[in-house]
């Protein structure tokens, strides 16, 4: 946002470079308003405009400059976090294994995106690989729903999805992220949305610099039943023995559920990392951009301040000759 | 020990049959669970490349051996940190929901809740034990146990008036519970709480 304010600030001076012969120092871009015509049809602008645009352009410089040192410091206390969660959804991939082509009659996207802006264009990407996968499982006879966890994707989704949309949960930063928060949410989202797939959308942490977009899929009990009878990835599951509990259904709910939870935690955390990583890049470009522009207001108020100069000497010199001669 | 055996002699045969089982088939199966899904995206939307799977971001497993192998790889994660990645150990027991649960290389491939109680490590000589919350154990038929923990504290960390105290706190709840919730949320509190004193004086 303040990338595309700077970039307006230069589309506004671009038109105004003045065209006409001009004898003295060409002056810069100009604002219609400020201009002056001095003898020999020369514009000029006053240099208070310009100190007034340096001054502001100078200002978002120093805020950008703080916004990512702000993002990098979240970053670093987020990162550990997440690269610790990491182990915790392989055993469940590991067992079940990873369908994302399976065919269900109800599948449920869950988009986490973040609450707050500026962070670059993570949550658009979100967005477009949910819009994506909706677009993927629509069909006759099968329906895709979402829950929606950030403002972010909420503004978004709402645009065109509304219908679709069964749960909105937003500020979930408000407070450090910890396990007790997503299993409660988890819970939230289990009670009220029925699914046969879940289908999470998040951007994976890579780097400060790489996010990948990366869908998670859980799916309900009954559809691993139906998988594992069938064979395929998960036919050797029946090779499993199942202890504890009256029946094995019971036990592979349970298991739904907590590799749900597990597995949003780790989303979760992985998407508040590429959220403070994607500010740093945006801000750390923001504040370079403002550094340029600053270079070039710069130059500019020199040569306005030359270029008055430079006629008040003429007018000196010619009113000097004119009475000699 | 004698249930694993009995065990053993009867699948290992299937084992060796069969074709190799789930976890081998991850190098492979992942190329065409991500192929299906690749190529239907790129047909729905053709403009934007694929999201990544975490199948892609994942070790594959080993193949079930021929042979027993000596030593079982115990991976044992917990929400906050990986208590032990990949660690080769002789022996674990884990608390499930129907006992104690001993766990050697070779035992069949077995999923299994846990229940709140100790969980040890048997390495050699030395046994590292941990009180875990809950969570699932899942033993693969390569000698691999994943073990997931929602909470695990080793034993010395528990402070055993604390743990009294708590005892007494949720029989109180439990006896001025009146509706189901309220019951089943004391019920919990004793359980584990009652685990915990058996864990520090057992």
């Amino acid at each position: 946002m303040a990338m595309a304010a700077l970039r307006r600030e230069g589309r506004r001076f671009a038109p105004l470079i003045s065209p006409r012969p001009i004898t003295a120092v060409r002056s810069s871009p100009i604002a219609p308003s400020h201009q002056d015509e001095g003898p020999i049809g020369v514009r000029y602008i006053s240099t208070q405009v310009v100190r007034n645009r340096m001054k502001s352009v100078k200002n978002i410089q120093k805020i950008t400059k703080a916004m990512k040192m702000v993002a990098a410091s979240k970053l670093r206390a987020v990162q550990t976090k997440a690269e610790n969660s990491r182990g915790l959804w392989q055993p469940f991939t590991a067992l079940l294994g990873d369908l994302p082509s399976v065919d269900v009659k109800k599948s449920v996207v869950v988009t986490i995106s973040s609450d707050k802006g500026l962070c670059g264009g993570i949550n658009s990407t979100s967005v477009k690989m949910s819009k994506g996968i909706h677009k993927l499982n629509s069909g006759p006879e099968k329906e895709t729903k979402y829950v929606i966890l950030g403002e972010k994707a909420k503004a978004q989704l709402i645009r065109d999805s509304k219908k679709d949309i069964q749960l909105i949960i937003t500020e979930l930063q408000k407070n450090p992220l910890n396990y007790t928060q997503v299993s409660v949410l988890a819970d939230e989202i289990l009670k009220n949305v029925e699914f046969d797939a879940l289908r999470i959308v998040f951007n994976k942490f890579h780097s400060v610099v790489s996010f990948v977009p990366t869908v998670s899929t859980v799916l309900s009990p009954e559809i691993v039943e139906r998988e594992a009878e069938s064979g395929g990835k998960l036919g050797d599951l029946d090779n499993y023995e199942v202890e504890g509990g009256e029946t094995k259904g019971e036990i592979l709910q349970n298991l739904a559920e907590f590799q749900f939870s597990c597995v949003m935690f780790n989303a979760v955390l992985e998407n508040a990392c590429s959220e403070q990583g994607a500010r740093m890049s945006a801000m750390d470009s923001s504040s370079r951009n403002a550094g340029d522009m600053l270079d070039r207001l710069t130059l500019t108020y020199n040569r306005t301040r030359q270029a008055s100069i430079t006629t008040e000497l003429i007018e000196i010199i010619s009113g000097a000759s004119a009475l000699e001669g | 020990m004698l249930r694993q055996a009995s065990r053993l002699l009867a699948c290992r045969p299937k084992l060796a049959a069969r074709a190799r089982p789930f976890s081998t088939d991850l190098p492979a199966a992942d190329q065409t669970a991500d192929a299906t899904f690749t190529e239907a995206w790129s047909k729905v939307i053709p403009n934007l490349d694929p999201p990544k799977t975490p199948l892609s971001f994942m070790q594959p497993r080993p193949p079930t051996p021929s042979s027993i192998p000596s030593k079982l790889t115990v991976n044992f994660v917990l929400p906050y940190a990986s208590a032990l990645a990949t660690k080769e150990v002789d022996m674990v027991i884990v608390p499930a929901t129907t006992g104690q649960m001993g766990v050697l290389p070779g035992h069949v491939a077995t999923i299994a809740e846990l229940k709140p109680g100790v969980l040890s490590v048997h390495e050699g000589n030395e046994v590292t034990k941990y009180f875990v919350s809950s969570g699932f154990v899942f033993i693969h038929a390569n000698s691999f146990a994943d073990i997931i923990a929602v909470e695990a504290v080793p034993l010395d960390q528990l402070d055993a008036n604390l743990v009294q105290k708590g005892l007494a706190e949720f029989t109180s709840k439990l006896s001025s519970a009146t509706t189901d919730l309220e019951k089943a949320e004391a019920q919990i509190g004793i359980d584990v709480h009652s685990a915990l004193n058996s864990a520090l004086t057992g």
